[in-house]
């Protein structure tokens, strides 16, 4: 999956990355580099900082040691809203609302890829015939489905997925597997954690380790 | 690839949350039911006298309003935290504020219309004179978008904490007051046959000045509720 060239241009680099929630070290100092078309996989124990990590990348919580730079320039909040899609432990549907409805919310504010819309996003996520079925009706795997549809819809260069295998089943995997390798074959990047020593990702991904 | 628009992004929250709240109608009749209760149980408690019940009928009016918004004030952002969608907004390409000025219109479109619709009918029942009902629509429609900036502020506040109602309801007291001050006076100044702009004229400046600053504040207390 990441059977790319070295020359790649590096997309994020981060040098002595740290985090202290209340003076209490959660991760920290860590290096790494991010390039085009590579998907790196966060491995860490539970609690050691991989959430934290992705959501310092997507820009909720304050960087409070190190540099980050983004295609060699300092990395700016503001600059990366909406080229950076942040699936979290939150899937941030509306329970109340179609799998539809929540996938109109999310390609009002943030755009839509070019050639994709909601109809068929939703049909090629495996959720077809559910399109209009309360979002707290479906199962946890089709949530989990119905948050991934936004990857395949927004526009976005930085993928950060947080657990995206969980709750899901062999075929949705799959499809996790299936949407980063497009991602990044178009050029983009991502940041996958996982808690566990198995990784679904085919190949042999860059690694971040947590822990040194 | 299409970029979103301001406009279509403000049309998509707004669409989001009406329909959220008509998916859940109970909860909107909740603070018409409160209000049509305390305005109806009144007579009953100081008696049936047409004098007395014409002079306390704006304020009685006013406050029932304004405390029925409260009801429903403290949920304005705690589903979208619970679930997450307000991650997702402030990591979209829209500027926050706006998004949740979208949100706070929402709210008052949901909570506070409905009162203001049945409040002439409310105010009725007290007796309240038909020449005065005027002004006291005109109160209620720059008193209530009022408090709904001012009590977005607070909740965007205390959103990072739990238990978060008592604290609310503590900090909104003294922003509540001055609110009520200008309603009121305008009503009592219109029922006594005074000029009655001037109040009306004072919580039109607050509230433009709400309008603006509100959603700016909401936006900043929201980015450290989820920082914490």
């Amino acid at each position: 999956m990441t059977n790319l060239s070295a020359t790649a241009p590096i997309l994020l680099e981060a040098r002595g990355l740290a985090f202290y929630r209340q003076d209490e070290p959660v991760f920290g100092p860590l290096d790494f580099r991010l390039r085009e078309g590579e998907v790196a996989l966060v491995e860490g124990d539970n609690g050691s900082g991989k959430t934290t990590l992705l959501r310092i990348l997507a820009g909720l919580l304050r960087l409070d040691e190190g540099e980050l730079s983004w295609r060699g320039l300092p990395w700016r909040r503001v600059e990366h809203l909406g080229d950076t899609l942040f699936l979290g432990h939150h899937l941030g549907l509306k329970g109340d609302l179609s799998a539809r409805e929540n996938l109109a919310v999310a390609a009002g504010t943030y755009g839509t890829r070019d050639g994709r819309d909601v109809a068929g996003v939703l049909s090629s996520i495996g959720l077809g015939g559910y399109e209009d079925e309360p979002v707290r009706r479906l199962s946890a795997g089709q949530k989990k489905r119905a948050a991934l549809a936004r990857l395949l819809l927004l526009p976005a260069t930085l993928w950060l997925l947080d657990e995206p295998y969980a709750n899901l089943d062999r075929t949705g995997i799959e499809l996790v597997n299936r949407l980063l390798a497009e991602h990044s074959a178009e050029g983009g990047a991502a940041l996958v954690t996982s808690h566990g020593a198995v990784s679904f990702l085919s190949g042999e991904p860059t690694r971040v380790r947590m822990h040194a | 690839m299409s970029h979103a628009t301001l406009a279509s992004a403000c049309a998509a929250v707004l669409r989001r949350d009406l329909t959220l709240a008509w998916r859940r109608r109970g909860d909107i009749t909740m603070p018409v039911l409160y209000a049509l209760i305390v305005v109806t149980l009144f007579p009953f408690a100081l008696g049936p006298e047409d004098a007395l019940l014409q002079r306390i009928a704006g304020g009685v009016v006013l406050l029932t309003m304004l405390l029925a918004m409260l009801l429903a004030l403290d949920a304005m952002f705690r589903s979208d935290i619970e679930d997450g969608s307000l991650e997702q907004l402030m990591l979209s390409p829209q500027p926050l504020a706006m998004m949740l000025a979208m949100k706070i219109l929402a709210h008052w479109i949901t909570t506070a219309l409905p009162l203001i619709v049945i409040a002439p009918l409310l105010a009725g029942m007290l007796h309240l004179p038909a020449s005065v009902m005027p002004v006291l629509v005109y109160a209620l429609l720059l008193a209530t978008p009022l408090l709904s900036l001012l009590g977005a502020v607070l909740v965007a506040l205390t959103a990072g904490s739990r238990r978060s109602g008592m604290l609310l309801a503590l900090m909104l007291l003294p922003l509540c007051v001055p609110v009520v001050i200008f309603a009121a006076g305008a009503v009592a100044a219109a029922q006594q046959g005074l000029p009655w702009l001037a109040p009306i004229a004072w919580l039109g400046a607050a509230l433009v000045m709400a309008l603006v600053l509100a959603p700016l504040a909401c936006a900043a207390a929201l980015r450290i509720a989820l920082d914490a």
